[in-house]
């Protein structure tokens, strides 16, 4: 696993102690590590049986499912936080993912590539799918299938009442404070239930 | 890493108990013998040990095989070993044939002290809770205070799971796989059918057949075919037997036709063979009444508090018998109390069947977690 700084934004988030829940945890290195510095309680979501593995060696809880299909079964509100780390651009069912976050846990924490970074668009400009550090696979073997902006984002939230509490917005690992739908190339979003 | 091989040659032990055993089903077993064997050393802290329950139709004799019999493997051979997925070089494994059974511990064919004839129908019901105290005994005698980890499959898993309710601080992990924390309905009924067959055998004569030098082999054989149905996924029998024909085209007859049908007859005349039909009925009556949530008022997540172990929850996708859906009752009722607790669906088509057999994911998985037990 690579292109992890978004870690360290999280990590602010969670406070010690924490139940905390990470749909597609992938090795679970996240959990690990918020394990070790802020002592959480915490379960990874997997679908892939390499990553359930790579888990289990790495002595993280881990439950299969297919988030695609929600995450019956989880106790409305159980979660302080729920994080999808770099996976929303990779699910189908991007609004019945939201609702499902924000139902079992308090705060949802949720990261994802920018399509609308200003080297993506000068790809598309120069006629080629963007290949890059936050998008790093072709167009014919990405396990991406949304493809979407922060402007982008922002509307859905706002359209289905989901509560922006903070956003970062990085480009290569500096903050980005102005223009970040443009210069920003991955974001991540604290977000809440709305009024 | 080495290449996984065998234990070797094993032997059985016996263990007499003479403390009365109080059982839930209300009476008392005056005295018993457990058979067991076990596999790898314990160490000097008595820290490696790892219990392995066993299933509706096993024994003790998890792994390995016997000098005088090389072709009587153990039903686990390929999980417990040097270099398989419960290693031998790290685990000292138990594995116990459960009071009740016909594979030597104290059961229905043992001498009821009270008549000096076999127990046979009087044995005393026993449940999943019942066989967990008579091996807590057992762990005991060995210096065993606390498992490193209680392992099993089906009936099994449940045993491990009980023991994570009955001495919640002497199990510090369970592997708990293609089980359930209760039967369904209809899982109860399947064995409701075995146990009809089995009971109106006329060879049965109320359990006490013994006396009539007779075993109801038809009953036992019936019991086990309908078993074996439900052992199997629709696409594991389709794939294996499909619609042959054994003489290539109908002959109009009740004799073998159907390859299935043969199958059938054959897993059935074998078991009945070597099974005793007592056990059987004892053993699916254990499996029906295990249910930890019924004295919680059918709430398994309160049942559930008391476990304390950190927990493998593992299913196959196309068991029927023990859904994915069962497992996950167990995985979402640990979650609740916050428990360790990983899950893992395998892929399979060989249905409820699928636990004993190699499966590289599934295999890499008890691997991977037994790696990262310390003991």
């Amino acid at each position: 696993m690579s292109y992890r700084y978004d870690y360290e934004v999280i990590t602010q988030w969670i406070a010690p102690g924490e139940k905390v829940l990470d749909l597609g945890c992938g090795d679970g290195s996240l959990l690990k590590h918020l394990a070790e510095v802020r002592q959480v309680r915490g379960y990874g979501v997997e679908n892939d049986p390499d990553k359930l593995l790579a888990c289990t060696r790495n002595g993280v809880n881990v439950i299969q499912m297919d988030m695609e299909k929600g995450l019956a079964g989880i106790e409305d509100g159980f979660f302080d936080h729920v994080i999808m780390s770099l996976s929303l651009q990779a699910m189908h069912n991007t609004q019945g993912i939201l609702v499902e976050m924000l139902r079992v846990a308090r705060e949802a924490v949720v990261s994802f590539p920018n399509f609308g970074y200003w080297r993506h668009r000068q790809s598309i400009l120069n006629g080629r799918m963007p290949v890059s550090e936050s998008l790093p696979h072709q167009w014919f073997n990405t396990p991406n299938v949304r493809f979407f902006t922060i402007s982008d984002f922002d509307a859905l939230c706002e359209m289905n009442g989901i509560a922006v509490r903070e956003r970062l917005a990085f480009d290569e690992g500096k903050l980005i404070l102005d223009e970040p739908n443009f210069l920003a190339s991955v974001a991540v979003y604290r977000l809440g239930r709305g009024n | 890493m080495i290449q996984p091989q065998s234990v070797g040659v094993v032997a059985p032990q016996r263990a007499h108990f003479a403390e009365p055993l109080p059982l839930r089903s209300g009476g008392t077993l005056p005295e018993y013998e457990l058979v067991y064997e076990t596999y790898g050393e314990l160490n000097a802290d008595r820290s490696n040990a790892v219990l392995v329950c066993h299933a509706l139709s096993g024994s003790h004799h998890v792994a390995g095989h016997y000098a005088d019999d090389a072709k009587n493997v153990g039903w686990w051979d390929n999980v417990v070993g040097p270099g398989k997925p419960l290693d031998t070089r790290k685990f000292f494994v138990i594995g116990v044939n459960n009071l009740g059974g016909c594979h030597g511990s104290t059961g229905p064919m043992s001498i009821n002290p009270a008549t000096g004839q076999p127990w046979g129908a009087d044995f005393p019901f026993v449940t999943v809770e019942d066989w967990v105290e008579a091996q807590a005994r057992l762990a005991d005698r060995l210096g065993i205070r606390r498992f490193a980890a209680v392992m099993g499959g089906s009936l099994g898993g449940m045993q491990a799971l009980s023991w994570t309710l009955q001495y919640p601080e002497r199990v510090a992990n369970a592997v708990v796989i293609a089980s359930a924390p209760k039967l369904t309905a209809q899982n109860i009924a399947f064995n409701e059918v075995a146990r009809q067959a089995i009971l109106s055998d006329p060879d049965f004569h109320g359990g006490h057949y013994y006396a009539h030098g007779v075993v109801p082999t038809r009953g036992l054989k019936l019991a086990r075919m309908v078993g074996h149905i439900t052992y199997l996924s629709d696409d594991a029998m389709g794939d294996k037997f499909g619609r042959s024909l054994r003489h290539g085209k109908a002959i109009y007859s009740y004799d073998v036709e159907f390859e299935i049908e043969s199958y059938l007859r054959y897993q059935g005349d074998k078991f009945a063979g070597f099974f005793d039909a007592n056990t059987y009925l004892l053993a699916t009556k254990a499996l029906d009444y295990f249910d930890p949530a019924f004295e919680h008022g059918g709430n398994l997540p309160a049942a559930l508090s008391r476990a304390t172990a950190d927990f493998l929850v593992v299913s196959f996708s196309t068991d029927w018998r023990f859904s994915p859906a069962r497992s996950r009752e167990i995985v979402y009722a640990l979650l609740h109390n916050q428990r360790n607790v990983s899950y893992a669906q395998i892929e399979s088509d060989a249905g409820h069947d699928s636990f004993l057999l190699d499966e590289a994911q599934y295999h890499a998985l008890l691997t991977a977690y037994f790696d990262r037990i310390k003991v």
